[in-house]
């Protein structure tokens, strides 16, 4: 019970064995031993969403979240949306609105856009800025971002799939 | 910052769970959503021995109805209570409330056992319960044990549950049909912390139920203006007289988000506009 444990976890379909100390946050988890720092680490007290990541799915802060409580879980991160040479929808909307400027934000609100996108209607614009209020960003004022949003929440509307 | 050190232990059963409570005391700490407790590691304001986390007891979670009553597990997430059909149906006030809590990554991980152990006097389902006379099933060494709502919030942060007890769920007493309902708050920005909230009930009989966030140490039923309202039958000028009274009962902390006098000024303004939004489900 004590000391390290060791922890799998599946981060973007792949596995990681690891061992860590209680106290890792996932977030370190991610970015410190598995290298994924496209995570970013901003108030670390689950305020302003830059680390938000998907666990089992649901998007969740991972500075609030312990490494070793995610043993066994399916992690999803902004590597797992696409690369560089093969942006995903998400990441095409936002480029397309210039829905980012330094981008410190900008994983964490993509990561928050797929879940709000599989769980809410978002039918209005107060809906997504709703929505988005718990991802500050502090260079774009949001509009562009909720333009990405919309154009994505008319996309699927018109392929559900 | 970092969470201090701590050990770490997953329960797989109840039993172990109290056991590892029985053997730690106030050295260990529950570990649910860690919506809150999470936050508070990092900011060292907690520094416990041992983490007890609670997530793998899955018969916590869970929203039931039967007796009378709506039963829902203390491992209930609050995006499962938002989205409940059942809680949409039975008690549409609690259902509006939780539209108000935090953001969607936040419900998706916190519990509404945590939420009410961790007894944020500005925090929806603490009020909430205090509306809808929840009964709370603890489990501790000796067995379990039921405890009213009403006895359950000591102070800020503070709850009647023992070291060595776990909070199963929460038992709702079904409302008359034909319940009235209001629900209001006012937050500096969607998600946050309300600087002070309000829900009402207004029963067939005439029966009043008020209670209020974040304008006090606890969450408050206001039992003076329920009475005013309930003589008055919501008058215009019960309604003044309740608003009158709520104010005086209530004692709101003056913090960095806003003074003692606003926050009592709020608490009256969205009384107000909660009651009228039950007059017109009334009609």
């Amino acid at each position: 019970m004590s000391g390290r444990h060791t922890i799998t976890v599946t981060v973007n379909g792949r596995a990681y064995t690891r061992e860590v100390a209680p106290r890792l946050l996932l977030a370190d988890f991610l970015r410190e031993e598995l290298g994924l720092t496209g995570t970013h680490v901003g108030c670390e007290h689950g305020i302003c969403g830059a680390c938000t990541v998907l666990i089992d799915g649901d998007s969740a802060r991972s500075c609030l979240t312990l490494a070793v409580q995610c043993d066994g879980a399916e992690v999803g991160t902004i590597e797992g949306l696409g690369r560089v040479a093969d942006l995903g929808r998400l990441q095409q909307a936002f480029r397309e609105h210039h829905a980012l400027q330094c981008g410190f934000c900008t994983a964490g609100m993509l990561i928050t856009v797929t879940d709000l996108l599989a769980k809410y209607p978002l039918a209005s614009e107060a809906d997504i800025r709703e929505g988005l209020s718990g991802n500050l960003c502090r260079c774009t004022g949001y509009e562009n971002i909720v333009r990405a949003v919309q154009d994505l929440v008319a996309a699927r509307e018109a392929d559900p799939a | 910052m970092k969470p201090p050190p701590f050990d770490y232990a997953r329960p797989e059963s109840l039993e172990e769970a109290l056991d590892l409570l029985a053997r730690h005391g106030d050295e260990a700490k529950l570990l649910a959503g860690g919506q809150s407790l999470m936050a508070m590691l990092n900011f060292r304001l907690l520094a416990p021995a041992i983490l007890v986390d609670i997530n793998r007891l899955d018969r916590l979670a869970g929203i039931e109805e039967g007796d009378g009553r709506l039963s829902i597990g203390a491992l209930t997430r609050h995006h499962a209570l938002e989205t409940s059909d059942l809680v949409a149906e039975r008690l549409p006030v609690l259902h509006a409330a939780m539209g108000h809590v935090a953001h969607l990554a936040i419900r998706n991980r916190g519990t509404v056992g945590g939420s009410l152990a961790h007894a944020d006097p500005a925090a929806e389902l603490p009020a909430m319960m205090c509306l809808l006379d929840a009964t709370l099933r603890v489990a501790g060494p000796a067995g379990t044990r039921e405890i009213s709502v009403h006895d359950f919030f000591t102070g800020a942060l503070e709850t009647a549950l023992g070291d060595d007890e776990i909070l199963l769920g929460i038992d709702l007493p079904s409302l008359p049909p034909g319940t009235a309902w209001g629900f209001e708050e006012f937050s500096r920005r969607a998600g946050d912390f309300a600087l002070a909230g309000v829900a009402v009930l207004v029963e067939p009989t005439g029966a009043v139920r008020l209670a209020l966030l974040g304008v006090d140490e606890t969450p408050v039923r206001a039992r003076a203006a329920e009475a005013e309202l309930a003589r008055g039958a919501l008058s215009d000028a019960a309604v003044g007289q309740a608003v009158e009274a709520l104010r005086a009962e209530i004692s709101p902390l003056d913090d960095l988000h806003a003074g003692a006098d606003y926050r009592r000024h709020l608490a009256g303004v969205l009384t107000t506009r909660a009651l009228a939004a039950a007059r017109a489900r009334l009609a």
